[in-house]
């Protein structure tokens, strides 16, 4: 068995304070001047702890207030009130709401799983990754102790072609030489995000964090500096039709590459081969209306590794757009599963993966693993205002951030996240990542559910006119 | 001030005695409300006129003196319409009526607002709210608050009386010679550990329980000595940790549950937060300091249905007297696991939906894992009927009852009673912030073990205040059953035909059960 996979997170405090999404608002106006103010009594004690950020123009007590609302249901006179805070409503859009924001915040601080009483609180479902369940064991299964640490669970991949049979010569040796394989401990990848305040520090702080979590950091080689020997292994540099020069010095250093997708890519990528034969390439593709034709043939020709684009909001591209991402990959892991190919090539994700569940469940619809690239940006305290992606000033000061820090922040995301993989994974009862790829039938769909459970019981029924007439 | 009211209640009815609601107001000064009344002290003339003419009693006088404004009894914008409003009748222009700000922070999707005041307003007077709060279901957009029942037209007297109606439930349909278990209302508490909860709350339930004629589990935590007054009442748990699980317990109670897995956390075990992983711990567990940690899951000797039935088995033999009730979780083949469990030996099979609970949960588990317990219940419905058992087991949903209407809705899928849990919280003015497990625990007293806050909630208080939401969730349970022309509960199971889900209906639909003036 190999050395448990740890990965070391290390609080990180903000910089700046979060936006909360209430906020506490406290008349002085008409105050009684009680011998004892409700204030003082305090929980948390944050009235007394309270400051203003001048930075930010706000009042630091939202962030402790822990939302009793004791000083709001005892003050006598009624002057203290918590409101919907609208500059926690308005941060984000409609895919990365303002709860994704603060949830990555508090996972990048804290390295730790998000926690809370009280039960679910959230809406039953909701469209893509929120419209189906993943399974668990009891009794007639076990399940597996993976974060305590009693059972191991392998989040290792591997990034590569794989022969479907080896065949041998006389002597009992191979008669031809194994591909390169590439084996990464965790099923995440880093990517730049497609905008950020600070797009060189961003970058320093991915391949920090990639050198860190032993994973791979895909960024644009057009904007890549000069690069180190020992992080040129740590590097997945992003390449377009024109941008390859096969006379470049770092492809001899690099393990792996992307290119994107184009009609030539497999004369391309033989080239490349022929050169640098022990070099992985990812070949991208972007998930619009001919993904799935694209995919089985790019891998019947023989591609080792396929990266599927999808949108910022986990929707196709072009015609596809009214797909969600995870459809798209059910497809295209069908399509290999007919074509007997799906063990052959790696497929990679991108695109909206935004919880740490994303993982888990784009690996059950058919990813071998997925490439995060927002969240990287969310974790250094990104509002995602997207006043840089205009040249603006960023809120947060993204620019000023220190590499460590920013790095540290990164690790500590999906230092979480991995470890919400394998509380999914333990409750399924899987000891290894690569076996939850394809496992459908380890998840429960709303359509598959409504269609056995609900629509035989409430669907096209006679319902005679037995309603009361609303009042 | 946050200091609790001293409640004017009898703790607990006398044996046998139907409970009468017990006026119960807030333990906090200023009740949360939809609306909020707004009088301006500088243009009030002190003419009293509108303690005259507010039939709500939103105005009070003392002497003199004009009383702040009971914002929470206030009909809100509907007023408008009424000759008494107010905001129009006052003389000095002083009055105003809008929605209170703090209104758009309470609650979430499941408990959203209306929800809670209207939990709140059952557990303080024991009828329904006269506002457009609503009281019947949440915001979730799914499941339960996506079904409605369709009530035939009142007919003028043809309503059958309360009285004619039964709610009670038969827990034991094994016939195997073990006694009989009656609950008076078809729901009973579930297992709030000594921990999870203050000991107040849980004598609270308890004796809500108790006036009911029910039942309520203790969770994972132990028996504490303060409960052996009700053992006829307790249904004790046996989980994977085994916490404070004796012989003498087992044998004290009427009931024994097993839980296998609970649905806030399926597939997981307890949690340790990190903040609690000292190094001594982490030494100890062979773990990292400030690691998040895990309690076993599963109950590692059971890895079959034989597993299961030797577990059943055993406490049977424990306790001779005792019913097995068994506590699953919702996965794929939930289904199987219930067949397995009456096979095994079990009286009551329980699904656990994941909507309840009052530990610490992880948040991706709490979403993710696990199917809603609201497909749950007609799956296992079913499959229990086709295997021809279904009249043998007992089968209860829990995780996630918030309301009368979600009784009655997870009885006419196809369980016979329910668990409920965060409802009694509720009515001890729980406003679900979700903070119950971090630092010193709720900071209402109400899940908490913090000596200074389990004082701000007398049990008095909270016996009076479960008990008041008991008898108006019993009061709309036996107006369904009337409206929909059934006598007992019994006749509900199963019935999805008095159902209809808004997803495939079009046609407007009311199921309010309050008399409209």
């Amino acid at each position: 068995m190999p050395a448990k996979y740890h990965i070391h997170v290390r609080q990180v405090p903000p910089r700046f304070s979060p936006l909360a999404k209430s906020t506490i608002i406290d008349w002085a106006e008409g105050c009684l001047r009680c011998a004892t103010c409700v204030k003082e009594q305090c929980p948390v004690d944050a009235y007394r702890k309270r400051g203003f950020d001048r930075s930010q123009f706000v009042d630091t007590i939202d962030e402790m207030c822990r939302d009793c609302y004791r000083c709001v249901q005892g003050c006598p006179r009624e002057l203290i009130f918590k409101a919907a805070n609208p500059q926690y409503r308005q941060m984000g859009d409609a895919y990365w709401t303002p709860e994704i924001l603060a949830t990555t915040w508090y996972q990048a601080e804290t390295g730790k799983i998000p926690v809370s009483g009280a039960g679910y609180g959230g809406p039953f479902a909701g469209p893509g990754f929120d419209s189906f369940w993943t399974d668990m064991s009891e009794i007639v299964r076990p399940t597996r102790d993976g974060i305590h640490g009693r059972e191991y669970i392998s989040t290792s991949v591997d990034l590569g072609r794989k022969p479907m049979f080896l065949t041998f010569d006389s002597n009992g040796e191979l008669t031809w030489p194994s591909p390169p394989l590439l084996e990464l401990p965790l099923p995440i990848i880093l990517a730049e995000p497609p905008f950020a305040a600070s797009p060189g520090g961003m970058q320093d702080i991915i391949i920090q964090a990639a050198g860190n979590l032993e994973t791979l950091a895909i960024l644009s080689r057009n904007r890549l500096g000069p690069v180190p020997e020992e992080t040129a292994a740590r590097l997945m540099p992003s390449y377009t039709a024109g941008s390859l020069d096969l006379d470049d010095p770092l492809l001899s250093q690099l393990r792996t590459l992307e290119i994107l997708d184009h009609p030539e890519v497999l004369e391309q990528i033989e080239a490349v081969k022929r050169r640098y034969p022990k070099l992985i390439v990812s070949l991208k593709v972007p998930a619009d209306g001919k993904v799935v034709e694209r995919v089985a043939e790019l891998t019947a020709a023989g591609a080792e590794v396929i990266h599927i684009f999808a949108s910022e909001q986990a929707r196709g591209l072009g015609d596809s757009q009214d797909l969600h991402l995870k459809d798209l990959i059910r497809r295209c892991h069908l399509r290999l599963v007919e074509d007997r190919l799906r063990d052959t090539v790696t497929l990679l994700v991108s695109g909206g993966l935004a919880l740490a569940e994303h993982v888990a469940k784009a690996i059950i619809c058919g990813a071998d693993a997925v490439i995060v690239d927002l969240p990287l940006l969310l974790a250094l305290e990104c509002r995602l205002c997207r006043s840089c992606a205009k040249g603006g000033k960023c809120p947060v000061e993204i620019e000023t951030l220190t590499v460590k820090r920013g790095a540290q922040r990164v690790i500590n995301l999906i230092g979480a996240w991995n470890n919400q993989l394998l509380e999914i994974m333990g409750a399924m009862g899987m000891r290894e990542v690569r076996r939850l790829r394809g496992e459908v039938g380890r998840a429960m769909f709303i359509e598959d559910l409504e269609k056995e459970i609900f629509a035989p019981l409430f669907a096209n029924r006679e319902v005679e006119t037995i309603k009361r007439e609303p009042n | 001030m946050a200091n609790p009211k001293k409640v004017i209640a009898l703790p607990t009815t006398p044996q046998g005695q139907p409970w009468e609601p017990v006026h119960t107001p807030a333990r906090f000064r200023n009740p949360l409300s939809k609306y909020r009344v707004y009088r301006s002290e500088s243009k009030c003339i002190k003419c009293g006129k509108c303690v005259e003419l507010c039939p709500y009693g939103v105005f009070t006088k003392a002497g003199k003196y004009l009383r702040k404004p009971k914002s929470y009894l206030c009909l809100g914008f509907e007023c408008q319409k009424k000759p008494f409003y107010c905001v129009a009748n006052c003389p000095a222009q002083a009055l105003r009526v809008h929605q209170h700000p703090v209104y758009n922070t309470l609650g979430d999707c499941r408990w959203n607002g209306d929800l809670l005041l209207s939990t709140w307003w059952q557990a303080e007077w024991g009828n329904l709210p006269y506002t457009d709060v609503e009281y019947r279901t949440g915001g979730s957009g799914g499941g339960f608050d996506r079904l409605r029942f369709l009530f035939p037209p009142r007919r003028g007297g043809a309503k059958i009386d309360h009285r004619d109606i039964s709610l009670g439930v038969d827990l034991n349909r094994r016939g195997d010679g073990r006694p009989q278990i009656r609950v008076g209302v078809p729901w009973y508490g579930g297992g709030m550990s000594f921990g999870s909860v203050s000991i107040n709350t849980i004598i609270s339930r308890v004796q809500a329980a108790k006036n009911f004629n029910t039942l309520v589990s203790t969770g994972e935590g132990g028996y504490p000595e303060e409960l052996y007054p009700y053992d006829d009442h307790m249904v004790t748990q046996v989980a994977t940790g085994l916490f404070g699980v004796r012989e003498d317990t087992l044998q004290r109670v009427r009931m024994i549950e097993f839980k296998y897995a609970q649905g806030a956390k399926p597939g997981l075990g307890g949690h340790l937060l990190g903040d609690k992983v000292t190094p001594a711990v982490a030494r100890m567990r062979e773990s990292v300091t400030g690691s998040a940690l895990f309690s076993p899951f599963p109950f590692h000797s059971v890895y079959s249905v034989e597993d299961h039935k030797k577990h059943i088995d055993w406490m049977k033999e424990i306790n001779p007297r005792a019913l097995i009730s068994v506590k699953v979780s919702t996965p794929t083949d939930v289904d199987m696991v219930a067949v397995g469990s009456y096979y095994a030996g079990a009286h009551v099979v329980q699904l656990d939906g994941s909507y309840g609970g009052t530990g610490a949960a992880p948040d991706i588990a709490k979403k993710n894992i696990a199917m809603p317990i609201e497909y749950a219940i007609p799956k296992v419905h079913q499959f229990l009927k086709a295997e021809g058992i279904r009249e043998e087991v007992t089968l209860v949903a829990s995780g996630g009852i918030r309301s009368a209407f979600d009784v009655a809705k997870a009885i006419a899928l196809g369980a016979d009673l329910v668990q409920i849990g965060t409802a009694d919280l509720v009515a001890l003015e729980c406003l679900r912030c979700h903070n119950c497990e971090s630092g010193r625990g709720c900071a209402r007293g109400i899940a908490t073990t913090d000596p200074e806050l389990v004082d701000l909630m007398t049990i008095s208080y909270g016996a009076a205040r479960i008990s008041n939401l008991y008898y108006a969730w019993s009061w709309q349970l036996k107006e369904i059953l009337g409206l929909l022309g059934l006598r007992s509960i019994r006749e509900l199971v199963g019935r999805t035909d008095l159902l209809i889900h808004l997803d495939y209906f079009d046609k407007a639909v009311d199921d309010d059960v309050r008399e409209r003036a």
